[in-house]
């Protein structure tokens, strides 16, 4: 944990500035990265991190400032030019070629070849030369659309280091990973600290920072705000650096279920096959309840909550929403009953990356805005004003396009998208993934104002504490069945796990 | 235009306030951007209008000769309107050019056989004609939406089958219609023609005018327009979003079947004929109309207006080159550079926006 003694910097940043449409991205941003070291970037969605690394990758230019490498100003204009320079950037969504098998992915772009034609043999001892380096045993000639999310990225590192990388940047490495996984992860970086490559690390779990980072610099608004040594960084002066204020308490007060609130969910004995098979679920959810689906990646979690809302059709069992059986046969007939899904991937499912603000807001309740044959642009942008006012959403109209806001916005507009219905039901999957504190906490309020309208929330979460801080009742999976049920009193850490991993019932 | 650009703070009234009284401006902002992008187009367009008319020795600009040029374009216009949708959703439709001389052919052959003359002949050969086209697009989309197959595929199947099938019915010779006096009047009349000095306007052009406003608005205004976009943008969100995107999709190959008919009728309007082999290679010209007018080949973006344009500027190129007596080799060759230009700049003017 502790820094090598503060040589010259590896990599140093000199007021970097990059604006997009709208947007002043960063503003002024200096830094610097120490070879050995694991120096922790921090902030809110929105904050510049992202922005910040793609030009360091070469992925985006910078409109001012300087980068220094080794002492000497250098230019990355491209993502090769990085690669040059010894910098690898691992993406939250990583970046390689599903058909291609792993060792294909490690050597993609640095082939070795024998005359015009691939040296397979060269290729596939070079991946393992790096990977037995590593001391990690990864399935080498399956394709990467196979690999579980941990492999996919072992390989990605394997990628950086066969090109020789010294400075590491990964982006929200622990989002999707197991704790066994994670654990693992920190092995693997600590090691290649001992071989003085330096690693700059984003995340929003900043409890796992003190575990890997030797530095950390909290970034708010596109400032650099403060770097120092981890240890003198406590969790509270963190947070408070990020927001620019004191957030008290994480989760807020959860009004108490009334004594007799109907049930206004009512899901029995579904069972649907699309990926994890889920076998014969039921359960009830009461008006102002919040039920939390905990587990383990891949135990089934998403796939409950997409048969309820329709996004996977059910083989059989039923559902009910305030004691009516409504058929599901699509989203639609889900939407219709009153069903509101807000899916884990807010890219990929939740959003037209292309299209505005307004659009995406009313995408799912158009025909209320349709008067005659033509849609009510006025009124649309009426109630999308509304929504962003309401939910802070940071963008400067409602016409401005969802692809230009930072994720935490974008994922405000999903849930915009979502509350301008009538849902009596809202199903959260991992609501809060890759968001920062300020914004979680915002989701947490507007989940407590739903209950006070007598909303029925079923929330996926991995992240324990969330789960146990934000559900009246947790329920746990594990292989597409419900294990076991805890009261909000009931449920500890090491209950919920020991079922969730199969110790326990 | 500064405090446009930011987002508003304050509470949540204020911000509100601020974004209401803001929308007129964004509005208005969108606006002018679209005049600004159409406002250089044309003054770009005249120019080259006004160089193209002195080496013509005037020929170009006389109203006979514009009016030919509205004429020419309407089939592939018509055409690409319905591929505009089809495109948008990232689909293609390789069919439209061998629906044109299958629809043509039976509506040929209707005109001939139906027992009554007149408007009811004129009309009901128009419904048969786009019942063909229609349920022919039906076709196309049902592999494309129950297997998920690639449009390019099934639509090249159909372009194959439809070629066939016209020739056969047509014993691989043009039909002649008989009983031509609605179709003569939308092949070669003129509406307002008394008028001295005023060319008239052709009634095909009156045709494809209706076409491009009613599909405009039909994208632009309707909700069915928007799910288009959104479907070609993100196709899981928009049925996460309940969304039919089966039936969504459905209709933008019956569009496109249905425009190809309504082309059909107009080529064989013209030519008071149904030929089987109408229509070749017209599909692959409907395509540029589309991707010249700015409408993105990886869906979830396109205009109406852009297509008709895209439409226009084409027509206007071999219009002026045969007025300039461009050799038809050397005409294939401009056009196609023209086509990829057109493209190339509508690209960088992006690039230059999103800075």
């Amino acid at each position: 944990m502790t820094a090598a003694a503060p040589a010259a910097p590896l990599l140093t940043m000199h007021g970097i500035v990059k604006t997009f449409p709208g947007v002043r991205a960063l503003d002024g941003v200096t830094f610097d990265v120490r070879a050995g070291e694991v120096h922790a970037l921090v902030g809110e969605n929105g904050a510049g991190k992202s922005t910040l690394m793609k030009i360091l990758a070469g992925a985006q230019p910078a409109d001012a400032g300087e980068i220094v490498v080794d002492g000497a100003p250098v230019t990355i204009d491209g993502p090769r030019a990085a690669e040059r320079l010894g910098i690898g950037m691992i993406y939250q969504e990583f970046n390689l070629v599903p058909e291609l098998g792993v060792i294909e992915n490690i050597v993609l772009g640095v082939e070795p070849r024998r005359g015009m034609f691939l040296d397979r043999g060269a290729a596939a001892h070079k991946a393992a030369q790096v990977l037995a380096e590593l001391g990690i045993v990864l399935p080498l000639d399956r394709p990467a659309r196979r690999l579980s999310v941990a492999e996919q990225q072992l390989t990605e590192i394997a990628k950086c280091l066969v090109r020789n990388a010294r400075l590491i940047v990964m982006d929200e490495p622990t989002a999707a990973l197991t704790d066994r996984e994670i654990d693992a992860l920190f092995a693997l970086i600590a090691k290649l600290k001992a071989q003085n490559v330096a690693f700059v690390y984003i995340s929003h779990r900043l409890e796992e920072l003190p575990r890997i980072a030797d530095r950390v610099t909290v970034l708010r608004d596109g400032k650099a705000i403060e770097t120092r040594p981890i240890a003198q960084m406590p969790q509270d002066d963190m947070i408070r650096l990020m927001v620019g204020r004191a957030l008290e308490n994480h989760f807020p007060e959860l009004p108490p279920v009334a004594a007799d609130a109907p049930v206004v969910l009512d899901v029995r004995g579904i069972c649907s096959a699309a990926g994890v098979h889920v076998q014969n679920v039921s359960f009830a959810v009461h008006a102002g309840e919040i039920v939390g689906l905990a587990g383990l990646v891949g135990a089934g979690r998403t796939e409950i909550v997409r048969a309820i809302a329709g996004a996977d059709v059910p083989s059989s069992g039923e559902i009910r929403v305030d004691d009516r059986r409504i058929v599901v046969r699509s989203p639609h007939s889900a939407i219709k009953a009153g069903i509101a899904l807000i899916t884990e991937d807010r890219k990929a499912q939740g959003l037209v990356l292309g299209m505005s603000v307004r659009e995406n807001t009313t995408l799912a309740h158009l025909e209320h805005f349709v008067h005659g044959v033509f849609v009510d642009k006025p009124e649309e942008t009426a109630t999308t004003n509304t929504e962003i006012a309401e939910l802070r959403i940071r963008t400067p109209s409602a016409e401005q396009t969802v692809r230009n806001l930072s994720g935490g916005n974008q994922q405000k507009v999903v849930l915009g998208k979502w509350l301008i219905g009538s849902a009596r039901v809202f199903l959260f999957d991992e609501p809060t993934r890759g968001i920062d504190v300020g914004a979680k906490a915002e989701i947490y309020a507007l989940m407590v104002e739903l209950l006070k309208r007598g909303a029925a929330i079923v929330m996926v979460s991995s992240e324990l504490p969330e789960v146990l801080g934000m559900s009246h009742r947790v329920l746990v999976v594990r292989g597409g069945e419900i294990r076991a049920e805890f009261a909000r009193g009931d449920a500890t850490p090491q209950k919920v796990i020991a079922v969730a991993t199969g110790i326990a019932a | 235009m500064a405090d446009v650009e930011s987002p508003p703070a304050g509470p949540p009234e204020t911000v509100k306030a601020v974004l209401d009284a803001r929308a007129g401006d964004v509005a208005a902002k969108k606006r002018r951007a679209g005049l600004l992008r159409a406002g250089g187009f044309a003054l770009g367009f005249v120019v080259v209008i006004a160089v193209v008319n002195v080496l013509a020795h005037g020929d170009f600009l006389e109203p006979g000769n514009l009016t030919n040029v509205l004429r020419q374009i309407t089939v592939n216009a018509i055409m690409a309107v319905g591929q505009t949708f089809v495109i948008i959703t990232a689909g293609i439709d390789l069919s439209v050019g061998s629906l044109i001389a299958l629809t043509g052919v039976v509506m040929a052959q209707a005109a001939n056989a139906l027992p009554f003359g007149g408007p009811a002949n004129f009309i009901v050969t128009l419904v048969i004609g786009l019942a063909v086209g229609c349920l022919a697009g039906y076709i196309n989309a049902l592999p494309v939406v129950k297997l998920g197959l690639p449009p390019f595929i099934t639509t090249l199947a159909m372009m194959q089958v439809a070629r066939g099938l016209a020739f056969i019915l047509a014993h691989g010779q043009p039909i002649p219609v008989a009983n031509s006096v609605p179709f003569d009047w939308l092949g070669t009349g003129y509406l307002l023609s008394g008028i001295p000095g005023f060319p008239g306007i052709p009634y095909a052009v009156l045709v494809m005018a209706v076409v491009a406003i009613v599909f405009a608005l039909l994208l632009g205004r309707t909700a069915y327009g928007r799910y288009v976009i959104a479907l070609g943008g993100n196709e899981e969100a928009a049925r996460l979003a309940g969304i039919n995107t089966g039936r969504v999709k459905t209709l933008v190959y019956v569009i496109s079947g249905g425009c190809a008919a309504l082309a059909g009728l107009l080529l064989m309007a013209r030519f008071s004929s149904g030929a089987p082999q109408n229509g070749t290679g017209y599909e692959l010209q409907a395509i540029a109309a589309v991707v010249v007018g700015g409408t993105s080949l990886m869906g979830g973006r396109g205009t109406i207006v852009g297509t008709f344009f895209g439409a226009l500027l084409i027509g206007v190129l071999y219009n002026v080159m045969n007025l300039l007596h461009v050799e038809s080799y050397t005409q294939l060759i401009v056009l196609g550079v023209v086509i990829l230009l057109a493209v190339v700049l509508d690209e960088l003017r992006k690039r230059y926006v999103a800075r």
